[in-house]
């Protein structure tokens, strides 16, 4: 139907009017958009970028990071010293030279033939002349520039810096401590002399965001469109002061155990066993400050009650709507929807139950609440399963496809503590019972038929035929409903890979 | 904390329990300080930060009854310096007041503020009573943009009505010259421990120093997403619907023929007004999709723009709501903005869930957003600065497109029917919303139906 090149959207409306197609390029988004990191080394370039690729891709946005300090040790095996990054050492320059093209070429081919929306150029660009080169690089391509300028002179800060990322790199491996340090400092040295920070004057023509002091003060200047906004917003909002997030479902509830799935109940007896023993886990812990969020379902709330503290409610944290499967268990949903619960076990991430919600519509309603973590400190979050796994996936960076199937079990407390470009979890489980509420991605083969029995070894894409009219419909209905357009600010493709067989209407 | 399955606050904004927030504004005349402080305190009132306006230019016009020229506000005019400064203390007075006897949450200071001298007795205010201080100056030198603001807001105003324009904006351009010799702006050294933002020609640059907390940084997300290009937002409802015609609430039903005629009207009305760049919003449901179609332009569909989700009332007459759920009709009608459908929604809700379309809309020029009748009067509310008593019960009638136009410190309002006849589903507050009332008396507001 379209080449795998150009993602066209097709949306097909019961009301037989005629498919309108719009290309993927002209949505709001437009062009694809480059950021470029400005900074002497340890100025936290490297982190800002990996934060914002993990942000950028949680929320929808395609976005991969360009580290040219990788494309430099691929290409120089071994480092040496320092003074491989000296001013006056005409081969090392010619190699970081050819570094940085290569490092845009693969720019060039993510954003154009990679379905890339926004790329980060992580590297120092301490020169105007190497900016210029970029910007002339990004307008021949058509791309937005953004510059993320990092400057700090606080030397705890970069002290800090060198040691939670920089002695740990391949550079350093064969140095002590002392040894690397030392050098490393020399390395920043060779940059300093030819540092030409962007000038609010000089530079008034070009967007970006100055962050000062690790994010005290910043300059802003000529912000372009939506997602720059956005990316100012985000930028704005983080910090690097240590802390740890605990995520925790709610204590197993009474529909848990009776293996149905959303509404509202109340805990179980182990449920609430599970509130008293997280109360005096969260003690023993001995949380700075700790502030306590629950979504407005009684069971989230029944366990932050055990704790005697107060507590914040989010209605953002509600579980995943389960629309016209409220209630029911997975076996009632095969019997009355089986339809239903192929596509789901198809596309976990993009399938909105009838009446209900996706995964996807979850990251969305859940934006919110990642920016509020991001500011805050000390927090623990008592939320539900669906919800869980989008919060981890942000932490983590997993993918849209491993993001539903993430093990959040009942009765376990994730322990996320933000450490060097990532960060480290502990998983505690409390030692009290519960159900299982887990269920992994089924097989999934290409054929099955959508109304004989369903067996135990489901098969996914419905053989569907023109004379099975009923069938269409609900299919119409679901493409129009379900996988056209999932979120407010960026058309998506319509999954028609999803049905190789799927033959459209005459009108 | 209870949790009320019916009325529960949203919570989405994190219950502030923390210290009032008192923004000072800075800056010349004319330098779109009353500008910024309105729109941003209709915007923080819309979603749910009791916020008010002290203009120091209101109390002093109230002190001093007629103005005359300039000279009032010359520096070695110590009369009006004493009037001036005994308004300040006044205004002063009323914030505290405001916070500590009307639950506010966030004041605006507008005046010119533009000594160290006058904003060091603000913060000495504020520290006497733990209020966090937020500066917001705005610096301008492009001298078109000064006298447009003159023109658009100061010919206008109560001091220069018995003036003709010509000798209004003399005397103005006389009245920021007063200004300018002790204009100190904020300093990047001597006041890098204040929290402020720093706007630049109207929003071309921005410098954001120590944002303390996150309603702090709410304002200067929305305070760098606003600007004052002009242009029109047009909001429409989707065409009348199948089951709008048989006086069901929700659902996701295709237009009727009269709805699909509206379609193809709204069509010829668009193309007619001619406007550039025109953007299409729309929800995910077919009737706005359906209407959408028809315009033949690219449209863009957000899931946040739905209708409010009615529950366990989805698809149901008001009459059937009445007989199945008396109780929940009529705590709807006794708090229509905060009361939560089962398993459903509450304008509340709403207006927490389009709180990214009101961003995304500020920052767009020409929109026109095809909506629902609870969304769209959620957006209108927040347009016209209405409250929300006021916003469950705003007209919002199928088949007319409301054109909003900024002018001034406000929006202009232009209403089009377009002539295709649709149901009404406008359902008044009627008189008895006790809990016990009669079904007659319940379903009193109720508009005909099939």
């Amino acid at each position: 139907f379209l080449s795998s090149s150009q993602m066209w959207c097709a949306s097909i409306c019961p009301a037989s009017l005629p498919p309108f197609i719009v290309p993927l390029r002209m949505c709001m988004t437009n062009c694809p958009t480059l950021i470029v990191t400005v900074g002497l080394p340890a100025r936290g370039k490297t982190y800002i970028s990996k934060k914002l690729t993990r942000y950028l891709n949680w929320i929808g946005v395609p976005t991969k990071e360009f580290n040219v300090g990788q494309y430099r040790r691929d290409c120089v095996k071994i480092y040496k010293s320092f003074e491989f990054f000296r001013p006056d050492n005409e081969e090392g320059l010619k190699i970081r030279k050819q570094c940085a093209s290569a490092a845009l070429n693969d720019v060039q081919q993510y954003l154009g033939e990679e379905g890339g929306q926004v790329a980060v150029f992580d590297a120092t660009n301490t020169t105007r002349e190497r900016r210029e080169t970029i910007v002339r690089f990004a307008e021949q391509n058509g791309y937005k520039v953004f510059f993320v300028e990092s400057v700090c002179e606080d030397p705890d800060v970069i002290a800090e810096n060198i040691v939670q990322v920089k002695l740990g790199s391949p550079d350093y491996t064969d140095c002590n401590t002392d040894e690397a340090i030392e050098d490393f400092m020399k390395r920043i040295k060779c940059y300093e002399n030819s540092y030409q920070t962007l000038d609010e004057d000089l530079d008034r023509e070009l967007s970006f965001i100055k962050i000062i002091d690790v994010g005290r003060r910043y300059l802003v200047n000529r912000v372009l469109d939506h997602i720059q906004s956005r990316i100012v917003y985000y930028l704005m909002n983080i910090h690097i002061t240590p802390r740890s997030i605990y995520l925790c479902r709610h204590g197993e509830s009474d529909l848990n155990v009776k293996g149905r799935i959303g509404g509202d109940s109340g805990l179980s007896l182990r449920g609430k066993e599970f509130a008293r023993y997280l109360a005096k886990f969260i003690q023993d812990q001995n949380i700075k400050d700790l502030k306590v969020w629950t979504s407005q379902m009684k069971r989230t709330i029944q366990t932050a009650e055990a704790l005697s503290v107060p507590y914040e409610q989010w209605k953002a944290l509600n579980e995943i709507d389960a629309g016209v499967c409220e209630e029911m268990m997975y076996e009632e949903i095969q019997e009355n929807y089986p339809l239903e619960f192929a596509l789901r076990d198809q596309d976990k991430y993009r399938y909105r139950y009838p009446k209900g919600e996706s995964y996807e519509d979850l990251v969305q309603r859940l934006e919110p609440v990642i920016m509020e973590l991001e500011r805050q400190e000390n927090v623990l979050v008592i939320c539900h399963q669906a919800v869980m796994r989008c919060l981890l996936a942000y932490f983590l960076d997993k993918s849209a496809d491993e993001l539903p199937y993430l093990k959040c079990p009942l009765h376990t407390v994730l322990k996320l503590t933000p450490v060097a470009y990532g960060c480290k979890v502990e998983s505690i489980s409390l030692n009290v019972d519960a159900v299982n509420t887990h269920r992994d991605k089924p097989e999934v083969g290409p054929h099955c038929t959508a109304w004989g029995p369903v067996s135990s070894n489901m098969r996914s894409v419905p053989v569907l035929s023109a004379t099975c009219t009923l069938g269409l419909e609900l299919l119409s209905r679901r493409i129009s409903d379900r996988w056209l357009l999932n979120r407010g600010d960026i058309l998506k493709p319509v999954r028609l890979d999803l049905f190789p067989h799927f033959v459209f209407p005459a009108e | 904390v209870k949790f009320s399955g019916r009325t529960g606050s949203t919570g989405d904004i994190p219950q502030f329990t923390n210290s009032p927030t008192l923004i000072v504004m800075v800056g010349l005349p004319a330098r779109g300080k009353t500008y910024i402080s309105k729109k941003l305190t209709r915007y923080l009132n819309w979603i749910g930060v009791p916020t008010k306006v002290f203009n120091l230019g209101q109390y002093r016009r109230e002190a001093v009854q007629a103005y005359k020229t300039f000279e009032f506000f010359l520096p070695d005019n110590e009369e009006a310096m004493k009037i001036r400064k005994a308004c300040a203390i006044t205004a002063l007075k009323d914030i505290h007041h405001y916070f500590t006897q009307e639950q506010g949450q966030v004041a605006v200071f507008d005046a010119t503020n533009t000594t160290r001298d006058r904003r060091a007795d603000i913060l000495c205010f504020a520290k006497e009573s733990g209020y966090k201080v937020f500066f917001v100056e705005s610096i301008c030198d492009d001298p078109d943009i000064i006298e447009a603001n003159i023109m658009e807001v100061k010919l206008s105003s109560p001091d220069y009505q018995d003036c003709d324009k010509e000798e209004a904006l003399v005397d103005f351009l006389k009245r920021i010259e007063c200004y300018k010799m002790s204009y100190v702006p904020l300093d990047d050294e001597m006041d890098r421990n204040l929290s402020y933002i720093k706007i630049f020609n109207v929003g071309f640059r921005y410098l954001v120093n120590r944002v303390q907390d996150h309603i702090q940084s709410r304002i200067v997300y929305y305070l760098m997403n606003i600007h004052v290009t002009p242009r029109s937002i047009y909001l429409c409802r989707h065409g009348e619907s199948e089951l709008n015609l048989l006086g069901r609430i929700g659902g996701d039903s295709g237009l009727s023929p009269r709805g699909n005629k509206f379609a193809c009207t709204l069509a010829g009305f668009i193309q007619s007004q001619c406007i550039r760049n025109l953007k299409v919003w729309t929800s995910h449901m077919k009737r706005t999709i359906q209407t959408a179609e028809a315009l033949g332009v690219a449209y863009e569909q957000w899931k946040a723009l739905n209708e409010i989700d009615a529950g366990v009332c989805e698809e149901l007459t008001y009459e059937e709501i009445q007989e199945h759920y008396p109780e929940e009709f009529a705590l709807r009608d006794q708090d229509k903005y905060r009361y939560r459908y089962p398993k459903g929604e509450s304008y509340e809700d709403l207006v927490h869930r389009l709180e990214p379309v009101i961003m995304e809309l500020e920052r767009q020029e020409n929109v026109l957003v095809v909506c629902h009748q609870a969304v769209m009067r959620c957006l209108l509310a927040y347009f016209l600065d209405k409250s929300a008593e006021e916003l469950p019960y705003l007209k919002c009638p199928l088949h007319t497109v409301l054109k909003l136009t900024p002018v001034a410190y406000g929006c202009k309002v232009e209403s089009v029917f377009l002539n295709v006849e649709a149901v009404n589903t406008h359902r008044d507050r009627p008189v008895n919303v006790d809990v016990s009332r009669d079904p007659q008396d319940a379903l009193l507001t109720v508009p005909e139906h099939i």
